[in-house]
């Protein structure tokens, strides 16, 4: 690892401190280099555990960000600290991105005890969820006691972005067009909570009942049922109903182990992802990167032998080394 | 493996509505790779830095056309050094008289771009500083 | 086979297997370019395309006379620093012949904030003049007489402020009311679309648009209620056809959001003024303010049935556009604003501001102000454009551009109609996107030198230091801030207490604010301190960024 040099410890210990520069920098460095590098999930797994997970997603246009923004302003008038990544999932191929979510948080940047990143996709959503998943592991282990992780949610790498979260909260506002059909199916059945912003438009009373409707019909909610509630971001009403909610709802989930199933699924995921990459880099990648390795492809190629019998015999190869 | 991005600020500090500038940079950036992070308009130099220093930019490029750049910028540079975050680098660009901008620099402004300046100005000037 | 046809396949076909053309011409707008124009490209009507001056469509003007009657109004968008500056610079500009005022206002005033407010540091008398209650205005004014000059006030989200001040002074000169002649820009839309000087929420700035509008029909029966204006979004990026659609779908809007408010549409709609760019495209731009006046025409009678021919007239400012100045050779700008007022000249302007050429470096200096209002005074003297009426009518490309710049527009106004509306269209970032996007392609093209920029990014020179630039003297903010507190030290506080608490608690109603904004005026109540009420009861706007 000659490219990393930082004293993630170091880090650790000022961003516990409050220090956003550490922070900031930590979450560059997961971002940049992964989460097995430097082993800084270790370091960081002692001092986890403690932060809900919100994940907030909801079509283009739904209001996200504002409602971010007034939810967040509740939570710090109520004593929590809180910590919001912003995930924006389309990057054009250049692998440049304009992140533009923080606009409409512009006034939290002064808050103490808000922390706002904005994150982007860098070409790889599978990468992308880990590199969130570590900034989540990273806040929880600086004292925030909520972190919020919004992202529009058009598709299934939101979905594997929102499996993340404890519990996600999915927006939407009357006037979509076809509102309903505005939720994907997959994003109705990842909403724990379900919020109806711009309340008091025409049509809101409308998708509410449509999309309790939906809820009910739905085969593969099981015994959820949850909840929708009606809110203007803009004009900050029903915020605060929301917000609580919200931990309402945290909370029989950990009563119910709803919660410790939950974190019991991802953290196997997530080790699982682990695993495999470390595996690969620390027993595969000198096979692979072996000058050989090109010149057995070319024999391979020209059918002189057989690739798939030699990559039986290198697995054999590692099995024998690990007895 | 390592995938280091080039992450960049860009902002409309004070009260000016004027962003076609901006937003112009801030594609043109995007599409030369780098990762942009757009706070947009009415942004306090307070805000600013603390955006940057959230964010861990690598560089703050912010845009002034109502003629309080010589406020502007060298507030952002103080604020900067108070928060040891004199790394990031500060560059703009907008309506800024030629006699002002040795003043801007002396504080500690990277690079003035002026109007007609060259897109490839910019870029050029952001890939000499990070070249890897 | 037409002529055309027979020539293109003979003699012109002949010249280009010589040699091709030297590019592909196409407008600014987008689409190809008629190589020649012909009669055949004629496709309409005289009369009903064209008509004739004062009478609807009004394609070939709004008054019957036109320029032979009177020029239109050189008005230079003018004030900086402080009201005693500005006021000088205002004499001096009517001395010099110019015929109407028209106020630059600085970013805080712009926005509602006070001198002395902590957002308003740095930019204290920066891009205008720095207004922080009726004291101010009363400066502004001192030895103008408010009678007699007419006055345009480029100001949006707190309008019904400024102009209850511009009143309020009015009436300590003896200026009654109906007397008042001028125009307030009052056009919020155009705001988050473009010139980012918004300060509330959408539905309550439209309240106070139309609050504006009631007020004036009865009391202010000379005054331009509203500059719906495609200048700003012109500047930020958007095309000739855009600038059309979008200025006049703004300008529905409005109406709409009138006639919702229970006005009747020929009580209102003679008051609406417009305001455009000129650019350098000399007969595109012709062709636009043509095509401008042509459909909102077709609009009002058809759209909202006005009766009264007034309602249907397209009345319009120009300023030349201020993005086409370079830093470069800046005295080749005095040449670009020449090519730009003769189209808005053309093209039939009410009034026209011509920029200066020192504008891409700094304010500009008296001497440069002094050259752009030489410019219209030798197209209305000496040019002769002005002799005759829409003097470009019957030039087959003009015609032929006219119809497509009109086609255009209304293609991008059927496209907002289906998104609700230009508020609507606003708010989900619509506009905005179309601007960026142009700006964006525009920029590849000079980049790329697709379009030639003279002195920019061809025929350019070492560069050689500019003359003198117009400086903001320092002690300025200082000043303003002096004067704004002892403004409010020596008033009656209980009763501007009472005036507030009585604003706020109508804001809260359907009330027209007017008459309970003038109330405070009238007390010395600071601009901050109006706005602040009203920011309290409608809450602040927060921008849709489109990138």
């Amino acid at each position: 690892m000659p490219h990393n040099t930082v004293d993630f410890q170091e880090l650790l210990v000022r961003g516990q401190s409050g220090d956003k520069r550490a922070i900031g920098r930590m979450i560059s460095h997961i971002e940049t280099y992964g989460l097995t590098e430097n082993l800084i999930m270790r370091q960081l797994w002692a001092h986890t555990g403690h932060a809900v997970i919100v994940g907030i997603t909801g079509a283009p246009g739904a209001g996200k960000s504002t409602l971010t923004d007034k939810m967040v302003k509740y939570w710090i008038s109520k004593g929590y600290r809180v910590g919001v990544i912003a995930v924006d999932p389309s990057s054009p191929f250049t692998g440049g991105a304009i992140l533009g979510d923080r606009v409409r948080m512009n006034d939290l940047a002064l808050i103490k005890e808000v922390y706002i990143r904005s994150m982007s996709t860098r070409g790889q959503l599978g990468g992308l969820s880990l590199a969130c998943s570590g900034a989540v592991s990273i806040l929880d282990a600086c004292g925030y006691d909520i972190v919020l992780i919004e992202t529009v949610g058009v598709g299934q790498s939101e979905v594997a972005i929102m499996n993340v979260a404890d519990l996600v909260l999915v927006i939407t506002v009357p006037g979509l067009g076809d509102e309903i059909q505005a939720i994907k199916a997959g994003v109705l059945e990842i909403g724990d909570v379900f919020a109806v912003n711009k309340k008091d438009l025409p049509g809101a009373d409308r998708t509410s009942r449509e999309l309790q409707m939906m809820l009910d019909m739905n085969p593969n909610m099981g015994e959820r049922q949850p909840p929708v509630l009606m809110v203007s971001a803009e004009k900050n009403d029903g915020v605060g109903d929301l917000c609580d909610s919200i931990m309402e709802n945290y909370g029989c989930m950990k009563e119910s182990d709803e919660l410790l199933t939950r974190r019991n699924r991802r953290l196997r995921e997530e080790l699982l992802a682990y695993m495999q990459d470390r595996v690969y880099r620390r027993v595969l990648a000198p096979v692979i990167e072996a000058d050989s390795f090109d010149d057995n492809i070319n024999g391979f190629l020209s059918h002189s032998r057989n690739p798939y019998a030699w990559a039986e015999e290198i697995v054999s190869q590692i099995e024998e080394k690990i007895k | 493996m390592a995938d280091k991005k080039i992450r960049i600020l860009i902002a409309k500090p004070g009260l000016d509505g004027h962003d076609r500038g901006a937003k112009v940079i801030a594609r043109t950036l995007r599409d030369a790779g780098y990762e942009v992070i757009y706070t947009g308009l009415r942004q306090s130099p307070e805000q600013i830095v603390a955006a940057a220093i959230s964010e861990d930019v690598n560089a703050i490029g912010i845009s002034v056309l109502s003629g309080a750049h010589g406020y502007l910028f060298p507030r952002i540079i103080e604020l900067l050094k108070e928060q040891n975050a004199s790394d990031i680098l500060l560059f703009g660009g907008g309506i800024i008289p030629d006699d002002d901008i040795p003043g801007l620099k002396e504080a500690g402004v990277a690079e003035i771009f002026t109007p007609g300046a060259p897109l490839a100005d910019i870029t050029n000037f952001l890939r000499s500083r990070y070249a890897s | 086979m037409s002529d055309k046809q027979k020539w293109a396949e003979t003699t012109l076909a002949k010249a280009l297997e010589r040699g091709k053309e030297r590019k592909e011409f196409k407008s600014t707008s987008g689409f190809p370019l008629e190589r020649l124009a012909t009669p055949e490209d004629l496709r309409s009507d005289y009369d009903t395309a064209l008509g004739y001056p004062g009478q609807y469509p009004f394609t070939r003007g709004v008054q019957p006379t036109m320029y032979r009657g009177r020029l239109w109004t050189m008005r230079q968008y003018a004030g900086f620093a402080t009201a005693e500056e500005s006021n000088q610079r205002y004499k001096y500009l009517l001395s010099q012949g110019q015929t109407g005022l028209s106020i630059a206002f600085d970013l805080p005033t712009q926005i509602g904030y006070d001198s002395d407010d902590p957002l308003a540091t740095g930019e204290i008398g920066r891009v205008g003049v720095a207004i922080d209650s009726m004291k101010d205005m009363e400066i502004l004014f001192d030895g103008i007489p408010m009678d007699k000059v007419s006055t345009s006030m480029t100001i949006n989200a707190p309008a019904v402020v400024l102009l209850a001040f511009y009143i309020a002074a009015a009436e300590k000169q003896g200026v009654t009311a109906d007397k008042l002649n001028g125009t307030t820009q009052n056009d919020i839309l155009k705001e988050y679309a473009a010139r980012g000087t918004y300060i509330f929420p959408p539905a309550p700035s439209m309240r106070l648009v139309t609050n504006l509008f009631a007020y004036c029909s009865a009391n202010t029966p000379k005054w331009n209620t509203i500059s719906i204006s495609g200048y700003h979004m012109r500047e930020a990026g958007c095309t000739a056809a855009q600038e059309i659609a979008f200025t006049l779908a703004d300008g529905i809007a409005y109406v709409e959001a009138a006639l919702n408010a229970g006005m009747d549409v020929d009580d209102f709609a003679g008051r609406l003024a417009f305001f455009f760019a000129s650019h350098n495209n000399l007969l595109e731009e012709v062709a636009k303010f043509r095509a401008a006046r042509r459909l909102w025409a077709k609009i009002m009678k058809e759209r909202f049935h006005a009766k009264k021919e007034r309602s249907m007239m397209l009345r319009f400012h120009t300023q030349t556009a201020g993005c086409t100045l370079t830093a470069q050779q800046p005295d080749n700008n005095i040449v670009r604003v020449a090519i730009q007022s003769l189209a808005a000249v053309m093209g039939g302007t009410q009034s026209l501001h011509t920029n200066s050429k020192d504008e891409a470096l700094a304010l500009p200096t008296e001497e440069s102000v002094r050259i752009a209002l030489r410019t219209q005074q030798i197209i209305g003297y000496e040019s002769g454009v002005a002799d005759t009426i829409d003097p470009l009518a019957g030039s087959y490309f003009v015609e032929s551009l006219t119809d497509m710049l009109q086609e255009k527009a209304e293609e991008y106004i059927a496209r907002i109609d289906d998104l609700g509306g230009a508020t609507k269209a606003v708010e989900q970032g619509f506009i905005q996107r179309e601007i960026t996007e142009s700006a964006y392609e525009y920029q590849k093209a000079v980049e790329v030198k697709d379009q030639i920029v003279v002195g920019q990014n061809e025929f350019m020179v070492e560069k050689v230091p500019v003359g003198q630039l117009h400086k903001i003297d320092p002690a300025t903010a200082e000043h303003q801030i002096r004067k704004v507190t002892e403004v409010r030290r020596n008033r009656n506080q209980e009763q501007v207490r009472e005036k507030l608490d009585a604003l706020r608690a109508a804001a809260e109603t359907d009330a027209n604010l007017m008459p309970y904004i003038l109330d405070c005026a009238r007390l010395y109540c600071t601009e901050g301190e109006i706005c602040n009420e009203l920011r309290a009861v409608f809450g602040e706007y927060r921008a849709t960024e489109v990138l």
